[in-house]
């Protein structure tokens, strides 16, 4: 009997353990949102706010492992790109449930197709599905089968549905409803949003326990980063999700287990010249601009390994062309980086006329080389790299006039009045799929930003270009593609329209009480994961 | 306070000094990068250590200075001539002329100096010298900032048309210019001086904070709203005191010029 005591108070004890460890799931995990979210419609959401929400709330058809870079069943257990890539069948899982309890099922696949297409709604996730001109038929062959047709082939189909987030076609809540991991419980205004923890999220732990475990999470506004780092280091959030490289080295000072460099993104920070036909500029220097060797002659003259080490303290790496190294699939391994060569420099101005004289580099009609660039006020990297630029030139003889301008002022100049010589700016990328640079590379693109709208390709490399990313675009051989696109990076490599940098690194920094945390390239970069993070005990019971 | 202001008097002439010599001063060019010694520490070859560029602070700081110690004072100069003229011609004059003097006056005030100047600021030439850009700067500062020394010109002249001493040149035959410059003129200097000197420190702030906005003098020119850059936000603040320097010179020269302030409003 006693033994029979003993063995029961020893199993109890263990079941309380268990129960214990798992209570540690739980807890309130806080982070900031620099803005408040426009909207909470995942359709529309435009900016960071918004898409973080959708991310969290959204339950989607695919998810790109943001580790691994491929493509995961979610609420689709499979689906098949067929037609040349016109249609995507998927299959769903049974038996799902969205947040306030109503059924999923194919009809809110085919609801939030037609919402999502609705071009009264101009939903930016839905841009990314518009080939060509007509409907896009949406046919539900049962109650888990749906196919999608789209009036032309779409490349890179499956990918773009990790952006979709399915709405419910019945529920009164709207888009409220929920298939992610967390629903919005609250939202105040202009000072938080808390999101609670989904009952019916599908997704569950290898032992079968309901996930996400973490019960709630706070969402603050908050403007100024460097409260958002002072609350970070005080313990009163949990992580930042992107940080700047002086906050991490302040951090990594402080609790180095905080800090995380996940290596370099996907964004990059890059110079261009202006080659607007009817810009304002003076002849002689749309010729110096349009001149393959003067913009060759300006990349070798920068020496970005300064920069990297300098202006980014070695959270950057120099960057090689279009595509970051962070891209796996589709970063062009055989391009390499433009080497900082004042002598080649020099050699390549000279076959184009240019003479040094005196320590001034002067063209063919003896124009001294003098132009300005400008780059947006505030942004301490930018204003770094166009001083360090301005050494580097000089060194070959270049006087380089640095000018901040206030956002609107430098939008204007480069997209309306193309009063401008060179302009330093960064991209931020968020799709691995050339696709989303179609509205950069294409000449008659609006994102084209060093000579936009053409109506006719003003090179032959542009127009090489044009063929080639329609090439990769009406494919859906990922080695076609990847073919056409690795010759666009190589063009683009060699004419450098766009003068690339760096590509910075992805910074963020966690609190070592959230568990499980694998920080990647691409955003978001923290929390892609969400459901599979914990608290530790303390830091749940305390939240 | 005599001796605090003897004091001020004393750091002036210093702090002018060792900026209108910083050509001979200055360690270093303020525009050279030392790119092997960004962010270092004071040495012997950088007595106040590099910036993030590893450009050397002390000649930077020298530099800076005189950017600000020498346009700011002209900036000042130029706006209280300004406000003299037309708080003057009000005040004198009277009537509707003051009324409707002092109503554009209250509009101007009125304006948006901060976005007036950020437009005025992105609708320059681009290809400007780092020298002439901030000589612009400063000169719309001077252009705009005249109306609320203005105000208290036309006061004070209106109250001086007034008094017993100009009654009495009146009745001795003195009248239109003769007046004004013999005897409203010389009553005006010590408002005028107090003017200027209340002018100088606001337009090396107002050149500060456009300096904060990345809006004031272009790179490579140091100027102090560049150099206070530094000080904003949490990641500069590592307790390295050469970092405050700037600061620190710039609180003494305003606090400086406050106290000479003083002696001449005892005038």
């Amino acid at each position: 009997m006693k033994r029979l005591l003993a063995f029961s108070a020893l199993l109890a004890n263990l079941m309380l353990m268990a129960c214990a460890t798992w209570a540690q799931g739980g807890g309130e995990l806080r982070f900031c949102l620099r803005t408040e979210p426009k909207t909470l419609n995942p359709l529309q959401a435009a900016d960071d706010a918004s898409e973080t929400i959708r991310y969290l709330t959204g339950g989607v058809l695919v998810r790109v492992n943001r580790l691994t870079q491929e493509l995961e069943p979610e609420l689709a257990t499979s689906w098949k790109v067929t037609d040349k890539g016109q249609t995507i069948t998927f299959q769903l899982r049974e038996g799902l449930r969205f947040s306030d309890g109503t059924p999923f099922s194919a009809d809110d696949v085919a609801y939030t197709m037609r919402q999502l297409m609705d071009p009264a709604l101009h939903s930016p996730t839905g841009d990314a599905f518009r080939a060509g001109e007509g409907k896009v038929e949406t046919r539900t062959l049962n109650k888990n089968r749906v196919a999608i047709t789209f009036p032309a082939p779409v490349a890179g189909l499956d990918r773009l549905f990790d952006q979709v987030a399915i709405m419910s076609a019945t529920s009164s809540q709207k888009e409220l409803a929920v298939l992610g991991p967390y629903y919005v419980a609250e939202n105040k205004a202009g000072a938080y949003l808390i999101l609670k923890r989904n009952a019916n999220y599908w997704k569950k732990d290898p032992d079968g326990r309901p996930l996400p475990r973490i019960e709630s999470i706070r969402l603050e506004i908050q403007t100024n980063r460097d409260i958002e780092v002072l609350r970070l280091v005080r313990g009163e959030i949990t992580f930042i999700n992107s940080i700047d490289a002086e906050y991490f080295d302040k951090i990594v000072s402080q609790d180095p287990a905080m800090a995380h460099d996940a290596g370099p993104s996907l964004d990059s920070e890059q110079i261009w010249f202006n080659q607007v036909a009817n810009s304002p500029l003076p002849a002689y220097k749309k010729v110096w601009f349009t001149s393959t060797k003067f913009r060759r002659a300006i990349s070798e003259s920068i020496n970005r390994q300064d920069m990297v080490r300098i202006a980014f303290r070695g959270h950057a790496v120099p960057a090689i062309g279009l595509v970051s190294p962070a891209n796996k699939f589709w970063f062009n391994a055989g391009l390499q980086l433009h080497p900082f060569d004042t002598k080649s420099a020099l050699q390549r101005l000279a076959e184009d006329g240019f003479k040094l004289q005196d320590g001034v580099l002067r063209d063919r009609d003896g124009y001294a080389v003098e132009f300005s660039v400008i780059t947006n006020s505030g942004n301490k990297y930018r204003e770094r790299m166009a001083a360090m630029i301005q050494q580097d030139l000089s060194q070959v003889g270049i006087k380089l006039n640095i000018v901040t301008l206030d956002f609107p002022s430098l939008i204007e100049r480069i997209t309306r009045t193309f009063d401008y010589e060179a302009c330093l700016l960064g991209f931020v990328n968020d799709e691995l799929d050339p696709d989303a640079q179609m509205t950069v590379w294409l000449s008659s693109a609006e994102n084209h930003q060093w000579n936009p709208n053409q109506k006719t390709p003003a090179t032959a490399w542009e127009a090489e270009i044009d063929k080639l990313m329609h090439d990769q675009a009406s494919t859906t051989d990922p080695k076609k593609r990847k073919a056409a696109f690795d010759k666009v990076q190589q063009i683009a490599w060699e004419q450098e329209p766009f003068i690339y940098l760096v590509n910075k690194n992805a910074l963020s920094a966690v609190s070592p009480s959230v568990h499980n945390v694998h920080p990647a390239v691409l955003r978001p970069q923290v929390y892609w994961n969400i459901d599979q993070l914990w608290l530790s005990g303390e830091v749940a019971r305390n939240h | 306070m005599k001796w605090a202001r003897t004091a001020a008097i004393v750091f002036l002439v210093i702090s002018g000094g060792a900026c209108v010599l910083a050509n001979f001063v200055a360690p270093a060019p303020y525009a050279r990068q030392f790119r092997e010694d960004p962010d270092a520490p004071p040495s012997r070859q950088h007595l106040l250590g590099t910036d993030d560029l590893g450009r050397d602070r002390l000649s930077r700081l020298l530099y800076g200075t005189r950017v600000s110690l020498l346009l700011a004072p002209a900036a000042a100069l130029f706006s209280t001539l300004l406000a003299a003229l037309v708080g003057g011609v009000a005040g004198f004059a009277g009537g509707w002329l003051q009324r409707s003097v002092m109503a554009a006056t209250d509009l101007f005030l009125s304006l948006p100096w901060l976005f007036l100047l950020i437009s005025v600021r992105a609708m320059l030439p681009l290809n400007v010298s780092p020298i002439v850009s901030i000589m612009i700067t400063f000169a719309l500062l001077g252009c705009l900032g005249w109306a609320g020394a203005a105000r208290v010109v036309c006061a004070d002249v209106s109250t001086l048309s007034q008094s017993d001493f100009m009654l009495l040149a009146r009745a001795s035959g003195s009248g239109g210019l003769r007046l004004l410059w013999l005897q409203l003129v010389p009553n005006l200097k010590p408002i005028l001086y107090a003017q200027f000197w209340i002018s100088v420190p606001v337009f090396i702030l107002t050149e500060a904070n456009l300096g904060i906005l990345g809006l004031g003098v272009t790179e490579p020119l140091p100027s102090w709203g560049g150099l206070l850059r530094e000080l904003q936000g949490f990641s500069t603040l590592t307790g390295q005191w050469w970092q405050f320097v700037p600061l620190t010179l710039f609180v003494m020269v305003v606090s400086s010029f406050h106290l000479v302030l003083t002696k001449e409003e005892l005038l």
